[in-house]
């Protein structure tokens, strides 16, 4: 029958190490890229690119495009576009803002109240969601394309942001608020080989409750050094991560202020890492909840049948106009947890916040693999494309190129990995 | 022989449906029983897929009704054919090209672990089951579907209208884009479902496709029936084609 080639395919044969693994080629080959990258700004900066410091640096400059490039995956994979991401993040900064310096100071009786964060974040968290619904809204149940509903928004919000301040910068912001910063709020060297260890047991329980569902049905698995060595590699680079961001020293003079508001002095030779962000410790929590999403809820499967073919969702019993108002939402929350790392890391509301996020969103996530025809994209993908354009930016930055040919390289650099993703996919016959 | 004594399984009574003036399905009454298959033939345009629609939930009939088991239904929408065990094959199959076969079979009605995310292995080892039924040459389980041949395609079409329990199945052209072998494998799958007391539409084309898999055939043309729904023992091909093509009962019925 017409199977029986695929049936000889099947049989057993000598695979190769990556086969046996069965790693992505794909987020091999972006890996491959980036280390690449990093390695050519590394030589050409004698060796300042791959600094504890500038890799602090690195990864705190990404969170805001990154944790809306997570949003974005879904977007493009249901067959739409967002143009008003950065627009969206003006408006839920400014809101927030407002709240915490106008609003707040008033009902709660001064400055820096305990309240004052979790507030102002839950109130932009909501508008977020808020707006971000109501633009899923106009796509989904009035089918006004999403081109043209984010576009207008593009215009509406960034002008309603302006609105709400008068056009002000709106700080300082709240001492609280302004940990979710980067370097104005991390774990310290202890949390973070907490949280560093903690995510290597969580990671070598997830590969192995994988394999005992995959043996309770009989399905075959790998075999076991490859699964000890991938868990392995996992774990290396988790610690590995850890101690890079561990071995960035704060500076002397801040950590002497530190111990003097304690009213403490300064032992001699005392030394501190900062460890991880919580910026980035947001970013990996949003991060493994929204692959949760894609890959172990019916949202996601939906979302991705959805964008593989629309009218076969529908004809299932999906209700593809409610999805597309869910994934609206979703992408206007990241838009505000965006904001409030993105505002918090320049501990002010500025009127130009965001400008042009949306073109490094979109490009994230299309450089991590997204088709824009809809139904493939990971979130992992979108997270390391918005880190190569990062590091792209920050490294010529670095090796001082001039800021004109810096965007026509990160222009041409777009064009080229999606070029270099169609010919993956026709050599391997993916779609 | 299929016993025609009891309540029909499907009754389709008077259904009409215009769009925009045009009357796509004009006072048509079709029925079906259990063990039963019944062909819909016509040309392209002639109405049986817009009719079958509106068993489907795809489409609403402006007027007339639909009776399960002598019960008045209602249907407006896939899901609520699927609550009266009606499932459809469509002739675009309806499958999500990026998702695996047991994500297409188990689409809109995942198996969930009970924190609610959904159950790969489970649905894996229950796509494997049935697969082995209808296909056992089928071994692509964790390719997209876009990476399967025609043949393997329709059978997790089928997977899926059958593995939900389906007590009609509605089958748009499911041959029309398959070589001989798996056509055959198709009739073969449709004998077996028939053993079973479901009952099925068949639309097609092919009027000896239709004399070969059905017990009985209703020709559409122009939005009505020609002729009533006839037994295909009692007609040869070139009658179908006379009712398909002018729309003519033959002689020895239109008494």
């Amino acid at each position: 029958m017409a199977d029986t080639a695929a049936a000889k395919g099947d049989a057993p044969r000598r695979k190769s190490l990556l086969d046996t693994l069965e790693v992505d080629t794909r987020l091999l080959g972006m890996i491959g890229a980036f280390v690449v990258l990093c390695l050519v700004f590394n030589i050409i900066t004698d060796g300042r690119f791959l600094t504890p410091r500038n890799v602090f640096n690195l990864t705190i400059q990404t969170v805001s495009v990154a944790l809306m490039a997570t949003g974005m995956v879904f977007v493009i994979v249901t067959r739409h576009i967002d143009l008003s991401v950065g627009s969206l993040l003006a408006t839920c900064s400014a809101v927030m803002a407002m709240t915490q310096t106008a609003i707040l100071p008033d009902l709660l009786g001064g400055l820096n109240h305990p309240l004052t964060a979790p507030i102002a974040l839950v109130i932009g968290l909501c508008v977020g969601a808020l707006i971000g619904a109501f633009n899923g809204w106009l796509i989904g149940y009035l089918t006004i394309p999403a081109f043209i509903v984010t576009l207008g928004g593009l215009l509406v919000w960034r002008n309603v942001a302006w609105y709400l301040t008068n056009g002000q910068t709106i700080g300082p912001l709240d001492a609280n608020f302004r940990l979710l910063g980067g370097i104005n709020g991390t774990l310290g060297e202890t949390g973070s080989w907490i949280v560093g260890i903690v995510a290597v047991v969580a990671a070598l329980l997830a590969l192995a409750s994988g394999r005992r569902s995959k043996k309770a049905h009989d399905f075959p698995v790998k075999p076991l050094w490859a699964e000890i060595l991938l868990g392995a590699i996992m774990a290396a680079v988790i610690l590995g991560f850890v101690a890079v961001l561990n071995a960035y020293d704060v500076p002397e003079n801040r950590l002497e202020r530190l111990f003097e508001a304690r009213g403490e002095t300064m032992p001699e030779g005392y030394t501190e890492g900062y460890g991880i962000p919580y910026s980035v410790l947001l970013l990996i929590i949003v991060a493994i909840v929204m692959t949760v999403v894609a890959r172990k809820t019916r949202l996601g499967r939906y979302i991705f049948a959805t964008g593989g073919n629309p009218d076969a969702a529908e004809l299932s019993g999906i209700n593809t106009r409610l999805l597309t108002v869910k994934v609206f939402a979703i992408m206007g929350f990241l838009c505000a947890l965006s904001a409030a790392v993105a505002s918090a890391r320049l501990t002010f509301h500025s009127n130009d916040i965001g400008t042009l996020d949306e073109l490094r969103v979109i490009a994230a996530a299309v450089i991590g693999g997204t088709a824009l025809a809809g139904g493939i994209g990971t979130i992992y993908g979108a997270i390391l494309g918005a880190l190569i354009m990062q590091s792209l930016q920050s490294g010529m930055a670095m090796v001082g190129v001039d800021a004109p040919f810096q965007n026509i390289v990160v222009g041409a650099v777009l064009v080229v990995a999606v070029l270099v993703d169609i010919l993956y996919r026709k050599r391997t016959g993916a779609k | 022989m299929v016993d025609r004594s009891g309540t029909p399984l499907v009754e389709l009574r008077d259904i009409s449906i215009a769009f925009g003036g045009i009357k796509a399905v004009d006072h048509v009454s079709v029925d079906l029983f259990p063990g039963e298959v019944v062909g819909l033939l016509g040309h392209n345009g002639a109405g049986k897929s817009t009719l079958i629609k509106c068993l489907s939930g795809a489409y609403r009939q402006d007027s007339g009704d639909v009776f399960i088991n002598g019960e008045k239904a209602k249907i407006d929408n896939p899901r609520d054919a699927r609550g009266y065990n009606i499932e459809t094959i469509y002739q675009t199959l309806a499958l999500a090209d990026n998702l695996d076969a047991s994500a297409n079979l188990f689409l809109g009605r995942e198996i969930v672990t009970p924190l609610g995310l959904v159950d790969e292995s489970a649905m894996e080892a229950e796509t494997r089951k049935i697969m082995n039924r209808l296909n056992p040459n089928f071994r692509k389980f964790n390719a997209p579907v876009s990476a399967l041949s025609g043949g393997q395609r329709q059978s997790v079409a089928i997977a899926r209208a059958v593995y939900f329990n389906a007590k009609i199945l509605i089958m748009d052209e499911p041959t029309a884009a398959l070589g001989p072998a798996e056509t055959q494998m198709v009739a073969e799958i449709i004998g077996e479902l028939k053993r079973q007391g479901i009952g099925i539409f068949l639309i097609d084309h092919d009027v000896h496709q239709v004399k070969r898999l059905c017990d009985r055939a209703a020709v559409m043309k122009n939005g009505e029936l020609v002729g009533g729904v006839v037994d295909v023992d009692k007609v040869s091909t070139d009658d179908l084609l006379g009712m398909i093509i002018a729309g003519k009962t033959p002689e020895h019925l239109a008494a």
